[in-house]
């Protein structure tokens, strides 16, 4: 009995998660008409909102905007976040506590302090509506430096003496001898770093004004907002479906690494 | 030459950190005493920044928007994440599958869930109203209503972060040890017992967790309300960090701006230091 109400109370939950989505992307397919009814499947198939989408807005170079600044940005994390976390972890120096807590400091720090300032730097330094204001601030993850840290800690010194006695420099230490140990790692702050930056809206709304710079987040919220959707609903799901899409794809691939992920970082968005 | 190998390899953080940490936190402080719209020279005007911060009826508005936000957010996703996590944490089949479901809304942009809830919870073709009407109940005017439209908002974002806080809570619960639901049942325990006298006080720091996440992740809400409400019906979805972004770049006050955030800013840590001071006596 316990058994069969715990079975509905799940089955319920899941269908409420995925109902929604399969409803949106339905939805999306069908014409304007059909959009208010409940349908599993579209109703009148057509690919309309979708080309309205792309007449209205260059969502094809927001696409490729948003896929360039992501994996620049993940590559430079994955690089300076295992630099920092190996010196942390494995090198003695003076002031790497200092470090350590700056670090911590840093993650403590609400983001709304810093959010003005930092737009007047990006002015300054005149970044507005370029790639840089888009990479640049978020090159360094304290997060990544934090797991990798952690990882890098609990490997044994002698796969580290074995390279310096073979003359390795600590850069190929780095890369080539431990990095390779510690692939869950890698994943983790690849797939949290790479979905943040899809995923973020707010920053790329401050420096950008550019249509030809703009990020797919940031176009999908202005065409929805903005009049340009005239109201129309399915073209805005259109919208939002192409946007979800590709981290969806991704994400059907990785489940088990995305879970496992996030919930050893304990962090969202 | 070796000595200074370490230092190379943590340099870009340093330069990250003067640049993008340190710098604007000493920048906000300059600015808060400053007028600037970034064209002409800053001006200094001493406090006027603060007065007018505790002037300004909107500021008030948007904090206690934000408060009410995280009243009714924070408990429901204990709640409801708590009660899925127990349920998923027996022997069930499938439990890939309904983690995986669960998880899904977490992983997507915060604007594809706010679009796709602006038509669900539309006041006529909207499907919760749809469904409601089925069921002979009267419609809700989710979005149109002040009263209701930061709930409904909240709501949403429960929808959305749930899944995460549902498999911290299961990493949590595989932390309780099985003996001690073992000696329970000796003595005869009942399902509610056991939860209430083993479970809770034994996740105590994941619950701890939860509260500071989602008022951290409540506190920087702004995407949802900016889609779908664009702060409206009358200001009752305006949140803090949007009238920080509005008094920023829609009327370009950099200084007020910075003000509001900075104040914004000292009242999360505030929070959250009490909340970790409630904790810490509780334990």
């Amino acid at each position: 009995m316990m058994k069969l109400l715990r079975y509905t109370l799940l089955i319920l939950a899941a269908l409420s998660f995925i109902y929604p989505f399969i409803w949106m992307i339905s939805a999306s397919l069908s014409s304007e008409l059909g959009i208010g009814s409940l349908t599993l499947l579209p109703i009148n198939l057509t690919l309309r909102n979708y080309s309205t989408v792309f007449e209205r807005i260059p969502l094809g170079r927001a696409f490729i905007n948003s896929l360039l600044v992501a994996l620049i940005t993940t590559g430079l994390v994955l690089i300076l976040g295992a630099m920092v976390g190996y010196a942390l972890a494995r090198l003695r120096f003076r002031g790497r506590n200092l470090i350590f807590y700056l670090i911590i400091f840093t993650m403590t720090l609400p983001f709304q302090i810093t959010l003005i300032p930092n737009y007047i730097t990006m002015v300054k330094l005149g970044w507005v509506d370029s790639y840089f204001a888009l990479i640049v601030p978020f090159v360094m993850n304290s997060l990544a430096v934090l797991l990798f840290r952690q990882a890098f800690a609990g490997l044994p010194q002698a796969l580290i003496d074995a390279a310096r006695i073979d003359g390795c420099g600590e850069l190929r230490i780095i890369f080539q001898i431990l990095l390779p140990n510690i692939i869950p790692t890698v994943l983790t702050v690849i797939i949290l770093t790479f979905m943040g930056l899809w995923n973020e809206a707010l920053w790329p709304l401050i420096v950008i004004r550019d249509e030809s710079t703009m990020t797919m987040p940031q176009m999908v919220t202005l065409f929805s907002v903005g009049g340009r959707a005239d109201a129309q609903l399915g073209v805005k799901l259109a919208a939002a479906v192409m946007l979800a899409l590709p981290i969806l794809i991704v994400y059907l691939f990785f489940q088990k690494h995305f879970i496992r992920s996030m919930a050893s970082s304990g962090l969202k968005d | 030459m070796k000595k200074l190998i370490p230092y190379w390899l943590v340099s870009p953080y340093i330069l990250y950190f003067c640049v993008f940490v340190a710098f604007p936190v000493m920048f906000s402080v300059v600015l808060t005493f400053h007028s600037w719209n970034i064209i002409s020279p800053m001006k200094f005007v001493g406090v006027e920044n603060y007065v007018r911060l505790f002037n300004d009826r909107l500021f008030w508005q948007a904090i206690y928007n934000t408060l009410r936000f995280l009243v009714i957010h924070i408990p429901l996703q204990i709640v409801v994440a708590l009660t899925l996590a127990e349920f998923l944490n027996q022997k069930i089949r499938g439990q890939a599958f309904f983690r995986g479901a669960f998880f899904l809304p977490v992983i997507v942009s915060g604007v594809v869930v706010t679009i796709l809830w602006q038509q669900l919870l539309g006041f006529n073709a909207g499907i919760l109203n749809r469904a409601l009407s089925v069921l002979s109940f009267p419609k809700v005017a989710w979005l149109e209503e002040p009263a209701i439209a930061m709930y409904a908002i909240a709501l949403m974002a429960t929808w959305k972060n749930v899944g995460l806080y549902v498999i911290l809570f299961l990493v949590g619960l595989q932390t309780v040890p099985v003996q001690y639901y073992e000696a329970a049942d000796m003595e005869g325990a009942t399902h509610w017992q056991k939860f209430r006298y083993i479970t809770l006080p034994m996740i105590n720091p994941t619950i701890f967790m939860v509260v500071v996440l989602s008022t951290i992740g409540g506190f920087s809400l702004f995407i949802e309300p900016y889609i779908m409400t664009e702060g409206g019906p009358l200001n009752s979805t305006l949140s803090a960090v949007m009238y920080i972004y509005k008094q920023a770049f829609q009327y370009y006050h950099m200084g007020y701006s910075a003000t509001l955030g900075f104040c914004f800013a000292l009242l999360i840590l505030g929070v959250v230091a009490i909340q970790k001071r409630y904790v810490e006596q509780e334990m």
